[in-house]
C-alpha cells in the first residue's frame, strides 16, 4: 500500500511537471517530447490503478502514434518563426493569479471533501486481474454497456477526418494560387 | 450479460441518430461520385433535406408512442424517448432542416458549396439528437463532442476567409477547454456514484450529505463546461467572433441549434443528477442568468454589426432560458420549451435576412446596410419587423409566450427581483431590435445601397418562419400543448 502512494506521488510530480515544461518551452519539438512524458506518467498511474490494458493502449495510441505524428506535423512546419514569436501575452499574471486562484478553491474542496468519499467507489473486477482478463473485461464492456459511446466515437473521428480534409485542402489552394 | 445484444428496440430508441449518420455518409459518397461530376452541387441538399423529412416522421413515430405508451428506454437505458427527447428532436429536424435551406444560397455565392457541409449538418445534429434523449454520461459527453466538432469544422468553412479561420481557431481551443472542465465534473460525478447513469448518479447525489464539497465541485465544473456551450456571461467571449466569422446560416445553426441541445443537456443533468442539490444551483444560476441578461443586452446596444448584435442577443436570450431553469416549475419549464421553439424560426429568420444582404459580391453585415430597404423591399421589411418584434419578446409574436411563461414560473416561486429585472432588460432590448426596424426605413448614406440575393429556398424559409412565428404567437394553443408535453420535473 504504501509503496503505491509513493509510487502515486512520483507519477503526479512526472505528470505534472511535465504538463508545466510542455506549456512554457519556446522549442515545439522539446513541447512535444514533454508531453511524451507526461504521457508515459499517465500510463504508470493506469498500471498502478490494475488497468494494465489501458496503460498499454495509453503507451501504443498516444505515445506511439499520436505523438509521432505530431512530432511529424511539427517538422513539417517552419519552426524558427515559431519559436521567435512571444508564448504568453500580457496577461500572463493575470492567467497566473486565476489559475492560483483555482487552485486554492479545489484545494478547499478538496481538503474538507476528501473526508465524505468514504465509500470504495466502483468494485474492482473480481478474481486475480492478470492482462488478458483485463483486455477482455474491457473489450466486454466497450461492446455491451458502451456500444453505443464506442460506435459515436466512430462517427467522432469520421467528422475530425473530414475536417482535416476540409482545412488541408484549403492549404493546398492557397499554396497554389 | 450474454443476452445483452442489440434488439429491435435499441434500434428504434436510435433510428433518428442512425438515419442521419447513414445519410451524412450517402452525402460524402454521392458527393464523390455523382454530384461532383454534374456540377449540381444542390443535389447535396435535397439528399439532406430528404434525410431531414425520414428524420421528421421517425420523431412524429416517437412522439405518438410516447403519448401512447409513456416514455420509453433502450440500450440498457442509456437512451431514453420520453417528451423531453422527442421535443427537442423536433427542434433540431427544424434548425437541421433551415440550415440546409439556407446553406444553398450563401455557400454558392462565398465559393464554398460542397458536400462535405452537408454532410457535417447531419453529423451534428446526430449529435444533438443523442444529446437530448441521452441519460448515461458517456453516451452523453461523446454526443456533445460530436456535434461541437462538426461546428468547429463548419465555423471554419470559409477557407479562404481570415475571419472565418480565425473564428473556428477561438471557438475550438475554448471549447476543447470548456469540454474539458465538463468532463473533469463528469469524473467526479462517476466518483461519486460509481455509475455513468444519470439515474443512478441522482440517486447517489441524493444520498451525499447537506451541502457536501465534493457535489458542488461536480456542480461547479460540470455548470462552468456547459455555460461556455450555451455562451453564458462570464463564458461568452467566443459567441460575437465566431457568430460574425462564421458562414451565416451556420452561425444561426450554432446560435439555434446548438444551443438547444447545450439547454437539453444541462436540464437534463441539473434536474435528474443534481436535482436533490437544487439548494446550492439555484443561486449560481440565478446569478449567472442575471449578469448574462445584463452584459447581452448592454454590449448588444452599443453594436454596429448585424452578426454581433444578434451574437449578443442570443447571449442574452441565453440568460432568460437559464431563468426558466431557475424557477424549475412547470411554468418555467414550459416556458423554456415554447422559447426554444420560438427562437428557431425567428433566429433562423434574423440570420437568413441578414444572409441575403450583399454589397458588391460581398456579404453585406452592419445595420446600415438595411438602408433604404423599406421602399426597396417591402415584404422583406415586414420579415425583418416581425422578427425583430417577435425576438424583443413583444406580443402578438412568439417571443412573447416564452418570456410569459418563464416570467410567470419566476414569480409563482417568489423570485420577484429577478422577474423585474428580466423585464427590465425587456425594454433595453426592444431598444436595439427596433433600431434593426428602423434602419430600413432610414435612406443610404450615398453609398450604393445593399443588394438582396434570395433563391427560391430562402424565399420559402423565411415566410415559413415568418407565418410560423406569428401563427405560434397568435394561436399558441396546440404549441403550449406541445411544450407542456416536454416537461421533464425533477428527481425531487
Amino acid at each position: 500500500m504504501l509503496i503505491d502512494q509513493v509510487l502515486f506521488y512520483v507519477l503526479a510530480v512526472l505528470i505534472l511537471g511535465s504538463a508545466v515544461m510542455t506549456i512554457t518551452r519556446r522549442n515545439v519539438v522539446y513541447s512535444a517530447v514533454w508531453l511524451i512524458s507526461t504521457l508515459v506518467g499517465v500510463a504508470g498511474i493506469f498500471l498502478l490503478q490494475g488497468a494494465e490494458f489501458l496503460a498499454g493502449v495509453q503507451v501504443i495510441v498516444y505515445i506511439g502514434g499520436i505523438m509521432v505524428l505530431f512530432l511529424f506535423v511539427i517538422m513539417l512546419v517552419p519552426l524558427e518563426e515559431e519559436a521567435s514569436q512571444r508564448r504568453f501575452s500580457n496577461q500572463k499574471w493575470l492567467a497566473l493569479a486565476t489559475g492560483l486562484a483555482v487552485l486554492a478553491m479545489l484545494a478547499v474542496i478538496v481538503v474538507r471533501g476528501i473526508g465524505s468519499l468514504d465509500h470504495p467507489g466502483p468494485a474492482p473486477p473480481p478474481g486475480p486481474a492478470s492482462l488478458t482478463q483485463n483486455s477482455e473485461a474491457v473489450g466486454r464492456v466497450l461492446f455491451t454497456e458502451y456500444l453505443l459511446p464506442f460506435e459515436l466515437a466512430s462517427i467522432l473521428l469520421l467528422v475530425a477526418i473530414i475536417g482535416a480534409i476540409v482545412m488541408s485542402k484549403a492549404r493546398r489552394r492557397q499554396t497554389e494560387s | 450479460m450474454m443476452d445483452l445484444v442489440f434488439t429491435a428496440n435499441d434500434f428504434h430508441v436510435l433510428k433518428p441518430a442512425v438515419v442521419l449518420c447513414l445519410f451524412g455518409c450517402g452525402i460524402l459518397l454521392s458527393d464523390a461520385f455523382l454530384v461532383r461530376r454534374t456540377g449540381k452541387r444542390w443535389l447535396n441538399a435535397v439528399t439532406a433535406l430528404v434525410g431531414e423529412a425520414i428524420v421528421a416522421l421517425v420523431v412524429l413515430q416517437h412522439l405518438s408512442d410516447v403519448r401512447a405508451g409513456g416514455a420509453f428506454s433502450g440500450l440498457s437505458g442509456s437512451i431514453v424517448i420520453d417528451g423531453f427527447g422527442v421535443f427537442f428532436n423536433i427542434i433540431f429536424v427544424l434548425s437541421g432542416a433551415l440550415a440546409v435551406i439556407l446553406s444553398v444560397r450563401y455557400m454558392e455565392a462565398e465559393g464554398e458549396h460542397r458536400g462535405e457541409y452537408y454532410a457535417l449538418v447531419l453529423f451534428a445534429q446526430a449529435g444533438m439528437s443523442i444529446m437530448a434523449t441521452g441519460n448515461d454520461l458517456v453516451v452523453l459527453f461523446v454526443a456533445l463532442e460530436t456535434m461541437a466538432l462538426s461546428f468547429y469544422v463548419m465555423v471554419g468553412f470559409l477557407r479562404r476567409s481570415k475571419r472565418s479561420n480565425e473564428a473556428a481557431m477561438k471557438y475550438l481551443i475554448l471549447g476543447a477547454f470548456s469540454s474539458g472542465l465538463l468532463a473533469y465534473g463528469f469524473s467526479i460525478l462517476y466518483g461519486i456514484a460509481g455509475s455513468t447513469s444519470i439515474e443512478a448518479i441522482g440517486t447517489a447525489v441524493a444520498e451525499r450529505p447537506d451541502g457536501d464539497w465534493v457535489t458542488t465541485l461536480a456542480l461547479i465544473t460540470t455548470s462552468v463546461g456547459l455555460f461556455f456551450k450555451i455562451s453564458a456571461v462570464p463564458f461568452h467571449m467566443w459567441a460575437p467572433d465566431v457568430y460574425e466569422g462564421a458562414p451565416t446560416p451556420t452561425a444561426a445553426y450554432v446560435s439555434v441549434a446548438s444551443k438547444a441541445a447545450s439547454f437539453a443537456l444541462m436540464i437534463r443533468i441539473f434536474l435528474s443528477a443534481y436535482g436533490s442539490a437544487a439548494e446550492s444551483w439555484m443561486p449560481l444560476l440565478a446569478g449567472i442568468a442575471l449578469i448574462t441578461m445584463t452584459v447581452g443586452n448592454l454590449a448588444a446596444v452599443t453594436q454596429s454589426n448585424l452578426k454581433r448584435l444578434l451574437a449578443y442577443s442570443s447571449v442574452a436570450h441565453a440568460g432568460y432560458i437559464l431563468l426558466g431553469l431557475v424557477a424549475a416549475n412547470d411554468a418555467g419549464l414550459r416556458g423554456i420549451a415554447i422559447y426554444i421553439l420560438a427562437y428557431v424560426f425567428m433566429n433562423y429568420g434574423a440570420f437568413a435576412l441578414i444572409a441575403a444582404l450583399r454589397r458588391d459580391g460581398e456579404a453585406a453585415e452592419e445595420i446600415d446596410d438595411l438602408n433604404g430597404l423599406a421602399g426597396r423591399a417591402p415584404g422583406y421589411t415586414i420579415l425583418v419587423a416581425i422578427f425583430m418584434l417577435s425576438l424583443a419578446g413583444i406580443p402578438p409574436m412568439a417571443g412573447f409566450y416564452g418570456k410569459y411563461y418563464i416570467f410567470l414560473g419566476l414569480l409563482r416561486e417568489g423570485y420577484y427581483v429577478l422577474a423585474v429585472f428580466a423585464a427590465l432588460y425587456v425594454a433595453v432590448a426592444a431598444y436595439y431590435y427596433f433600431r434593426i426596424i428602423r434602419a430600413c426605413w432610414l435612406t443610404g448614406s450615398g453609398d450604393k445601397p445593399a443588394a438582396l440575393d434570395l433563391g427560391l429556398g430562402t424565399r420559402v424559409a423565411l415566410v415559413g418562419s415568418g407565418v410560423l412565428t406569428v401563427v405560434i404567437g397568435v394561436l399558441p394553443q396546440r404549441f403550449l400543448a406541445l411544450a407542456g408535453e416536454s416537461v421533464l420535473l425533477a428527481l425531487r
